[in-house]
């Protein structure tokens, strides 16, 4: 059990200079980062594994605009290496396609952008900027690393089954994905119990530990606002997700064991009565999904609008402005997020006084976000801002996540919604959120934390190349989609939509999407280099190389096992910037008051 | 490095960690068990006609009775621990563990009565929804009992070298149990006798 090897204190710190004092004891390399209980460590592990699904999930999109762009011409490059039951002769199948499709969404959702933004930088970030020494229950943490890794691995292997992986979109309404013969579906419902278990151990840990381990003075009303967006992110995700366990609990019955929870009797698939016990309910599904799937909206935006804050606050030089009433927006946002769900099925017929409520909700929830927006708008006002690389990213935020937000409107109304349900008009409103607005705040909080989480800078000009590239080509992807989604084009169209007539005229983006999706891929190489080159030659710094206010940036970079090296004190709020006569620009949270 | 409040309570919230964490983890079970609890009425709502007599209630009725004493001697344990008797405090534990593995034999007959008469669950979606909440809730008894047999063997070191840790733990483990035993409470109504 006991690996732990003492080695002198003196050889350990002449090594690791301003490490934390109790580190005197040097884990063996599997427990130090492989199996490690170190926050750091596995914010990092989460955030890796975040960015290389990311990158899977996204090739595979990559994969899916060329069928759209070109339908039934062969893939180049890689199109013979999938094979023939995927395609044959390089051509694209229609149930390969479908598999793309399910598997991008649900990965991209559930294996990447929420592992990184909650498990990778509010693990990483979080305790570091509340002043504890590490997550309250260390292997809890470990074990939610490795459960979410399993669900992951579990994800990956669907694809080399006999019929390939989950083909019935990323959310799998029965009765289609019941019905479908293949085993897909099955590994897709183990994997996402997988990742339920995993961010279900998360979200009691974070909350725990904003609760339990903040430092002394540091009061909810200083906490930095990227903390009160992963507190209220973790109620979400603890709360919203057991239901999604629960149906998918449910679906596996459906699948293994024979049961028809959710296939109605009398269900008829080619030209067939389906024999099952029957009596099941189909919506039935579509509500213990959406259930969680709208708040987990709200948990991919809300880490994304913590980021975004901490990295205007700092660049901009001055305070957020309506700290308060961020703080209390973001909380009102979560509650309300747990009763907007049902705005998803107007399309089912639910009935009107069912869409009525849900869309007055869904109305009264909208309030909140553009609070936060405003308030994030406004404190750029007057501001002399430094525009570096995770400033560049952060700005874009705004308004990408505002084109992501108002478009939503329509789709939350009723009426409207009958014309745009399930065309591209939502694809191109959800991405919009979630691509050009999390994923920016995503790699701004990247460009931002580098220096904490490695001791050196990333490289200013391979920055900028990356964003200006990543913002010209995503734009060029989603925007054409509200074009084309007004026009009536539907989603998940093995073809793009070309064997309706209605289409025609908008089909030609079909092509500009394409190319300006190989050319955001080939964007992400500057971030790719910069990554890899930074950790080793990236600009040495100090601890405050952004010269910020909040607690992390008074621990070493990177910081020791235990973070801190004196027991840190919070004297103030967390974004006093520019203080009328202060002596510098910024005045930290840390540092007591001259007497 | 130690983590703060592991034993000792955070006076601002007059917790400690891991008290504050089971209770978290309860509220989590609650949507759980809330969202099969609610499926099970919408189940039944939409339903032509849903099955009556189809269990055995005397043998439900006895896992309750059981389920309901592991509980109090659950409290029994945790309270002789506090008071520092640790021999009684570990033989109400093993009590507790044994209850339910009764409860869990029970189970086993019920199950396989239903079985031998081709009674699984593909048969009837009420048979589907009874074996899914009780197959659910017995991996939750199975859960509990991994925890006791950790509490009642390897565990008791640090009852050594720190018994007011372990006594937070038995009284966490109770927690969940209690949990446990109330999700039966509503179980055996709604599948037995309604």
């Amino acid at each position: 059990m006991d690996h732990h090897v003492k080695s002198p204190a003196s050889v350990h710190d002449h090594a690791h200079g301003e490490h934390a004092h109790d580190a005197h004891h040097e884990l063996g390399f599997w427990q130090k980062y492989i199996f490690s209980q170190d926050h750091k460590v596995i914010g990092i592990q989460y955030a890796f594994t975040g960015l290389l699904f990311l990158l899977f999930g996204f090739t595979l999109m990559m994969i899916m605009r060329w069928q759209m762009a070109f339908p039934g011409k062969p893939i180049p490059l890689i199109g013979n290496w999938l094979g023939p039951d995927r395609a044959p002769m390089g051509i694209m199948l229609p149930e390969f396609y479908n598999q793309l499709g399910a598997m991008h969404g649900t990965i991209m959702v559930f294996l990447g952008v929420v592992p990184l933004a909650v498990g990778g930088f509010g693990n990483f970030v979080m305790p570091l900027q509340i002043g504890a020494p590490d997550m309250a229950f260390p292997k809890l943490n470990m074990m939610s690393y490795w459960v979410y890794f399993l669900g992951g691995v579990t994800m990956l292997t669907s694809f080399f089954l006999k019929g390939g992986a989950a083909q019935s979109g990323w959310t799998s309404y029965p009765p289609l994905s019941v019905i479908t013969a293949t085993n897909g579906q099955t590994m897709w419902l183990i994997g996402m119990i997988f990742l339920i278990t995993s961010s279900l151990l998360g979200s009691v840990n974070f909350i725990v530990t904003i609760v339990q381990l903040r430092a002394k003075g540091l009061t909810y009303m200083r906490l930095p606002f990227f903390v009160w967006a992963q507190f209220v992110t973790s109620f979400l995700l603890l709360l919203a997700f057991p239901p999604l366990e629960a149906a998918g609990v449910l679906q596996l019955m459906d699948k293994v064991a024979g049961t028809s929870f959710f296939l109605p009797s009398g269900l008829v698939v080619s030209g067939r009565v389906v024999q099952v016990s029957g009596q099941g309910n189909p919506l039935l599904w579509q509500h213990l999904f959406w259930f969680l799937a709208h708040p987990e909206v709200y948990v991919l935006i809300l880490p994304a609008m913590g980021i975004v804050s901490e990295i205007i606050a700092n660049n901009t030089r001055k305070p957020l402005w309506g700290y308060k009433a961020l703080v209390y927006s973001v909380v009102f946002l979560g509650f309300m997020s747990f009763i907007v769900w049902a705005h998803h099925m107007f399309m089912t017929g639910m009935g009107t006084t069912m869409s009525a409520f849900f869309q007055t909700t869904t109305m009264i929830i909208s309030i909140p976000s553009v609070v936060i927006l405003t308030a994030l708008l406004l404190s750029l006002y007057g501001a002399s801002i430094r525009f570096n690389a995770p400033m560049m990213f952060a700005l874009a935020f705004l308004p990408m996540f505002a084109i992501g937000g108002l478009t939503g409107l329509p789709l939350g109304l009723a009426p409207p919604d009958i014309h745009l349900h399930d065309t591209y008009y939502v694809i191109g409103h959800f991405h919009y959120v979630v691509a050009p607005g999390t994923i920016f705040a995503l790699f701004a909080g990247i460009y931002y934390w580098f220096p904490k989480a490695t001791g050196r800078k990333m490289n200013e000009m391979l920055g900028h190349l990356h964003f200006w590239g990543s913002f010209i080509s995503i734009n060029l992807v989603f925007f054409p989609m509200f074009i084309e989604g007004l026009a009536g084009m539907n989603r998940r169209m093995y073809d793009g939509g070309a064997q309706y007539a209605h289409n025609a005229d908008v089909l030609h983006w079909n092509v500009v999407q394409g190319y300006a999706s190989w050319a955001l891929g080939l964007a992400q190489l500057f971030f790719i280099v910069n990554f890899f080159m930074s950790i080793k030659w990236g600009k040495a710094v100090d601890r405050n190389p952004w010269e910020a206010t909040t607690l992390e940036w008074s621990a070493p970079s990177p910081p020791g096992h235990g973070n801190f090296v004196t027991e840190p004190v919070v004297y103030r709020g967390p974004y006093e910037y520019s203080v009328p006569g202060a002596a510098k620009d910024f005045t930290p949270t840390f540092e007591p008051e001259r007497a | 490095m130690n983590i703060p409040y592991t034993v000792e309570e955070r006076p601002d919230s007059g917790l400690t960690n891991g008290k504050f964490g089971i209770w978290l983890f309860l509220a989590s079970e609650v949507m759980l068990f809330g969202a099969l609890f609610s499926t099970y009425i919408i189940l039944r709502q939409g339903s032509v006609e849903w099955p009556h007599g189809e269990l055995n209630v005397w043998l439900g009725m006895a896992n309750t009775f059981i389920l309901i004493a592991s509980s109090v001697t659950m409290v029994m344990s945790w309270a002789n621990f506090k008071m520092g008797n640790f021999s009684k405090g570990r033989m109400f534990l093993l009590m507790t563990f044994v209850l339910a593995g009764i409860f869990l034999v029970n189970k086993y007959f019920e199950y396989a009565d239903h079985f031998t008469r081709g009674e699984v669950p593909s048969h009837s979606t009420f048979l589907a929804i009874y074996y899914t909440l009780t197959g659910l809730h017995g991996l939750h008894i199975i859960g509990g009992m991994v925890v006791m047999l950790y509490l009642l063997a390897p565990g008791t070191g640090l009852w050594k070298r720190n018994p007011e840790q372990y006594t937070g733990r038995i009284e966490y483990t109770g927690l969940y149990w209690h949990f446990v035993d109330l999700v039966w409470i509503f179980l055996f109504p709604i599948l037995y006798l309604l």
